[in-house]
Formats: structure tokens, C-alpha cells, sequence
């Protein structure tokens, strides 16, 4: 269904070469670039149809919501409020008049025009450099109706890519578990949504434990696990069919799944006789292979980027740290020599840095460290939190946060945050329950 | 000019003391409403215990990080094996657990390397290991939802279930 999805990118007009704004992300968002959104333009029979179809009474400005309030929480952006705006939607689009977009501080303008043609969605934005009164972008799409917020995200994604000159991160879902019921009696569901928390779903009913879905980075499909029949194993969960099968016959518990980059593996924990190795299952020809053979518990790994690399957690040395290893299990070194136990390593997908979990006197930090384990930066600090995923482009990690109940064992919470890179912009992402074990997609489109 | 000096130190010195003193009590009361009920931190009380018979308590408890038998857990697994020679018939189920303050599948592993330390010195009592089987479930099932020391104490454990 969703790779179906055609996007028609039309270049309006060529992008000036010289570079206009830009934002830095690379450090803290204490100055965010004030920007207006204006809303869409719509004319009146295209309003019409889309209210018709869409139920939504202007899809215009709703599409400019989801791109101002992606903005917005990405912290680098300061949208402004539109009560200010002095020009019409449909004029703006057309020739902005800059001096009044000056005036309230604007410094980059968004601009847009939504069309019902053939059933379609067209869509048309630009994006504007104020202060130096020049056009830094235009883009026109088409898409079926009913992918209305997925415009506002590629949009999103557009602009975030021309002012910071990365790739961004809105078009995407997360997948999770979300939970319900008292501490001792959860109920856990998989769950997936919109990276903005749209379009929950979930997708199974919590009639058995499930634990840790990932996503594959190359297609719609999750690996998790599931207490199925009291069997805790790894499984294969196609989304857009529904179809799920057991991944490999090991006579014991699978657990800690990941896909490897190229989705076409996946690396996963197998426990028996109190000790737990590393194991990958081709998914194509289902050739199982032993990466490491030690007494130890050798648990969470994820692969490089590139996929030759691969970072886990072991307590080979007494207690949980962080090791790197090559993809076939040999020149296993360890790399964290901080205090405090690591754990729940995930390679960057810009292949740069390693994000852990970090116990330390009763605190856990979610952090960072380069490959080789040195500069480790603690990111945030809490009572409970761990198994950070990045964003698509590096930039953002989400993870889950727990609370300390009280001395009658009550007010037990579980919740989803993110933080950027920098260490600012820590937020809670809205579900609608308890949620733990997020796992971000890649981009659907790019 | 001097004395004065001695004095002042005398003085922070007195004033530390009576500050640490004061720290020392107060951490006393604290423990001294789990005495009894763990040892370092095993847990060592009776709360949460069922019993597969009598006499047979089903479960055994561990220090942090740890999957060593205490010798108050291998008396229980001894009693446990006597059980389970008199009942040739009785499969069971060995469930593993860790507390909440570790990552959760760091803790899975854990959970069955408890498990697994349990049907060990089963099996070392004459239990065959077709009639065990583990089963971890990390920190998912905790018993005690509390946030503290004690709580978490009674989390840490193995727990043997019949089977059939």
C-alpha cells in the first residue's frame, strides 16, 4: 500500500545555488529560525471536494499545521504565529510582499497551493528567503487524497533539508509496544503510528507478551518477540499483510532482534543453558550462523551502517558493557570504560556514534559514544529510561522513560521521549496509552 | 589570632560530626524496617512465597546482577528435588525473573541464566532435565510493583511451576 504511493516531485523552478539561510544542527537549538507557515491556498470547488471526501473543512490549512508543528518540535524552528501574517495565502503564493513578512520577523516563508485535479491531491509549496527577498525553493506533488499528512510531512522534510542541508525525518512511523494494566498484570500490544503520533494502530491484540519490534530500514517489515504459546521467539511480522511467522527453530528463547541494514538478515540473542550468544538468520536462503561463543551473556546487537561492523552488550568482563566486533564475530574489543554499567547499543545511521543506555548509582542516562568508545556524552538523566532508536538521518533518538511508583506500588507510568543529539529538545511523543520499545522507520519516501 | 583558628576548625569538625551522626540514625531507621526480611540484598523473607507442598517452598531469591545460589536456595531446591523424586509424574516450569532496574533484554538473559542456575542443582539432585523446563520472563512480571530495595529484592527470583 504505501510504497503505491506515487509522488510526482516537479521542479518549479531551479534552486539558487548560492546558499541563503541555513541552519546549524549541530549545536544546541537555543536560537530557533523564526519562519512563517502561511496556510495553503485553496480555491473554492477544490475546498469543496476535499471537504467531501476528507472531512476536513479546509485540507489547506491543515496540510500547514503538520508542517508547522513538524517544525516546531524539531526545536530548530520558531514558527510564528499566523494572527500576525498580513498577507493572504493565495497572494503570498503568487509574489510575497517581503517587507511585511519583515516586519514580523519572518526570516524564511513557506507558501502553497492545494488543487483537487482527477481525483488527485496536487499540491505546490515554496519556500522563501525573506530578508534576501529570493525563492530558495518550489516543489509541486500529486497523490491520492486520503495521504494528506503524509503531504505535510514530505513537506516538512523538504524544508528541513534545504535549511539545515540534511536529510529530515518527518515522513516516517514509529513502531512500539504499547501497555496497559497494572505493573505486575501488563498487557502489551505492538503499536505503530505517525512519527507526530497520528494514525495509531495497533497491531496485535495482547493476548500474548511481545517485547522490542524493530523495523526493517529496507521494507515495511518488523522483527520482535512474542511469548506465543509461552515460547518467548523471534518473529517476522510483515505490517501491510499481517502475515507473521517464527524466525529460525532454535530449541530455546530468541530474543533482541534487529535487521541488519540491508534488510535481507536478522541478528538476534539465542539463551540456552544460562548463557546467551549471537546468532544471524538469512532471510532469503534461512542459513542460521553463531557470531559469538562465549559463557557470557552476549545480548543487543546492532549492526553498522555498512554492515560490516557489528556493537553488542556482555558482561564477558563481570558486568553489562558495550563491544564491537566485525560482522563475522572475530577482533571482538570492548569500547565502554566509563563507570556504571552499558547497555542496549545502537549504531548511528550516519555510522559515526554508538547510543547506549547507562546505569550509574541508580541513574539511567541514555548517551552517545564514537565507535571506538571515546567521547562519550551523557544525553539525558533519569529514574528509568533506556533502548534508544535513531531517527533516520542521525539527528534524533527516541527512547521510553518509567516512573518510581509510590510507597503503595501506584502511579506507575511508562512514556515515550525524544531528545536531539545536542542534548536540547527533549519531548514526549503523545500515545494513547503506556508505551515502551519505540523503533523509528526509515523515510518512506525520499 | 591561632586560636581562634582551632576553634573555627574544632568548630566544622563538631558540626560535621553531628551532621553524619544524624545521617548514620536516619539511614538505621530505613533498614531497620526491612531487617529481617533480606540479607545484603537477597531477600530472605517469607511474603511472596507459595508452596508447591509442604514444606516445599517454589521459589528462590538473588542478589543483583547475580545468579548465584545462596545456601538458603539450595535448601529450597533440595526440598524442591525430594518433592519432585516423590512425584515422578510432575513436570515443571522454572521461570526466571529480574528486577526493573536493568535494560530489558540484558534482564531476559538474566532471567534465564537464574532460571537455569535453579535446574542445575536440580538436576544435580537426581532431576532429569526432561522434566524442567525455563522460562525467563526478564522484568516483565515483577511480583512486587514497588520502586524500592525490597521490591526489588522479591523480584529477583526464580519460581517453580507445575507443569502439568
Amino acid at each position: 500500500m504505501l510504497k503505491k504511493i506515487i509522488l510526482f516531485f516537479i521542479i518549479l523552478i531551479p534552486v539558487n545555488a548560492f546558499a541563503l539561510i541555513e541552519v546549524d544542527i549541530t549545536r544546541g537549538n537555543l536560537d530557533p529560525l523564526p519562519l512563517a507557515v502561511s496556510p495553503l491556498s485553496i480555491d473554492e470547488t477544490s475546498r469543496k471536494s476535499f471537504e467531501k471526501i476528507l472531512k476536513k473543512e479546509n485540507i489547506g490549512s491543515e496540510i500547514s499545521n503538520i508542517v508547522e508543528n513538524n517544525l516546531k518540535t524539531s526545536g530548530l524552528f520558531n514558527p510564528l504565529d499566523k494572527k500576525a501574517f498580513l498577507q493572504a495565502p493565495d497572494i503570498a503564493n503568487l509574489k510575497p510582499r517581503f517587507e511585511d513578512w519583515n516586519l514580523i520577523k519572518a526570516q524564511a516563508l513557506i507558501t502553497g497551493k492545494v488543487n483537487y485535479v482527477d481525483d488527485k491531491l496536487r499540491v505546490e509549496f515554496r519556500l522563501w528567503d525573506v530578508l534576501a527577498a529570493k525563492e530558495m525553493m518550489a516543489l509541486a506533488f500529486t497523490t491520492v487524497p486520503n495521504n494528506w499528512r503524509r503531504v505535510g510531512h514530505i513537506i516538512s522534510d523538504k524544508v528541513y533539508e534545504r535549511l539545515t542541508g540534511e536529510k529530515g525525518y518527518f515522513d516516517t512511523r514509529i513502531i512500539y509496544v504499547s501497555e496497559e494494566g497494572p505493573k505486575t498484570q501488563r498487557i502489551k500490544k505492538l503499536a505503530i503510528m505517525d512519527q507526530d503520533g497520528a494514525n495509531n494502530k495497533f497491531l496485535t491484540l495482547g493476548n500474548e507478551l511481545v517485547l522490542t519490534p524493530r523495523f526493517n530500514p529496507a521494507s515495511q517489515m518488523v522483527t520482535y518477540l512474542s511469548y506465543f504459546k509461552n515460547m518467548p521467539r523471534v518473529y517476522l511480522l510483515d505490517i501491510e499483510t499481517g502475515t507473521q511467522e517464527v524466525v529460525g527453530d532454535f530449541p530455546g528463547m530468541t530474543f533482541a532482534p534487529r535487521f541488519s541494514p540491508d534488510g535481507k538478515k536478522i541478528i538476534m540473542s539465542f539463551a540456552k543453558d544460562g548463557k546467551s550468544d549471537i546468532y544471524t538468520m538469512d532471510l532469503e536462503n534461512r542459513i542460521v550462523e553463531k557470531i559469538t561463543n562465549h559463557p557470557s551473556i552476549d545480548t543487543s546487537p546492532s549492526y553498522s551502517p555498512d554492515g560490516k561492523y557489528i556493537t553488542f552488550n556482555s558482561d564477558r568482563s563481570g558486568y553489562q558493557q558495550i563491544y564491537v566486533m566485525k560482522n563475522d564475530g572475530s577482533d571482538i574489543k570492548r569500547i565502554s570504560f566509563g563507570n556504571g554499567l552499558y547497555g542496549t547499543p545502537v549504531w548511528s545511521p550516519r555510522g559515526d556514534l554508538i547510543a547506549f543506555t547507562k546505569l550509574h548509582k541508580g541513574k539511567f542516562y541514555i548517551g552517545v559514544m564514537r565507535t571506538d568508545g571515546s567521547g562519550e556524552r551523557l544525553l539525558t538523566e533519569n529514574y528509568y529510561q533506556e533502548a534508544p532508536s535513531w531517527s533516520p538521518n542521525g539527528r534524533v533518538l527516541i527512547f521510553y522513560r518509567e516512573t518510581k511508583t509510590d510507597s503503595k506500588g501506584e502511579g506507575f507510568s511508562a512514556k515515550l521521549w525524544s531528545i536531539d543529539l545536542t542534548g536540547y529538545n527533549e519531548r514526549q511523543i503523545k500515545t494513547p496509552t503506556d508505551a515502551s520499545d519505540p523503533s523509528w522507520s526509515s523515510l518512506l519516501s525520499n | 589570632m591561632r586560636l581562634s583558628k582551632i576553634l573555627k576548625n574544632s568548630l566544622l569538625v563538631l558540626t560535621a560530626c553531628l551532621v553524619l551522626s544524624a545521617c548514620a540514625t536516619k539511614k538505621e531507621v530505613a533498614t531497620d524496617s526491612i531487617k529481617g526480611q533480606m540479607q545484603g540484598d537477597v531477600y530472605t523473607g517469607t511474603d511472596t512465597v507459595e508452596y508447591l507442598a509442604e514444606g516445599v517452598p517454589d521459589r528462590v531469591f538473588f542478589a543483583t546482577n547475580e545468579s548465584i545460589l545462596t545456601t538458603a536456595s539450595r535448601e529450597t531446591l533440595r526440598a524442591q528435588a525430594a518433592w519432585l523424586r516423590k512425584n515422578p509424574s510432575i513436570n515443571v516450569v522454572l521461570e526466571g525473573h529480574a528486577d526493573e532496574r536493568g535494560t530489558r533484554e540484558y534482564n531476559l538473559a538474566l532471567g534465564e541464566r537464574r532460571a537455569n542456575a535453579a535446574k542445575d542443582y536440580l538436576m544435580t539432585y537426581g532431576i532429569s532435565s526432561d522434566r524442567i523446563t525455563v522460562l525467563s520472563y526478564g522484568k516483565e512480571r515483577p511480583v512486587d510493583s514497588g520502586s524500592n530495595p525490597l521490591a526489588w529484592s522479591k523480584n529477583r527470583r526464580s519460581v517453580t511451576v507445575k507443569a502439568n
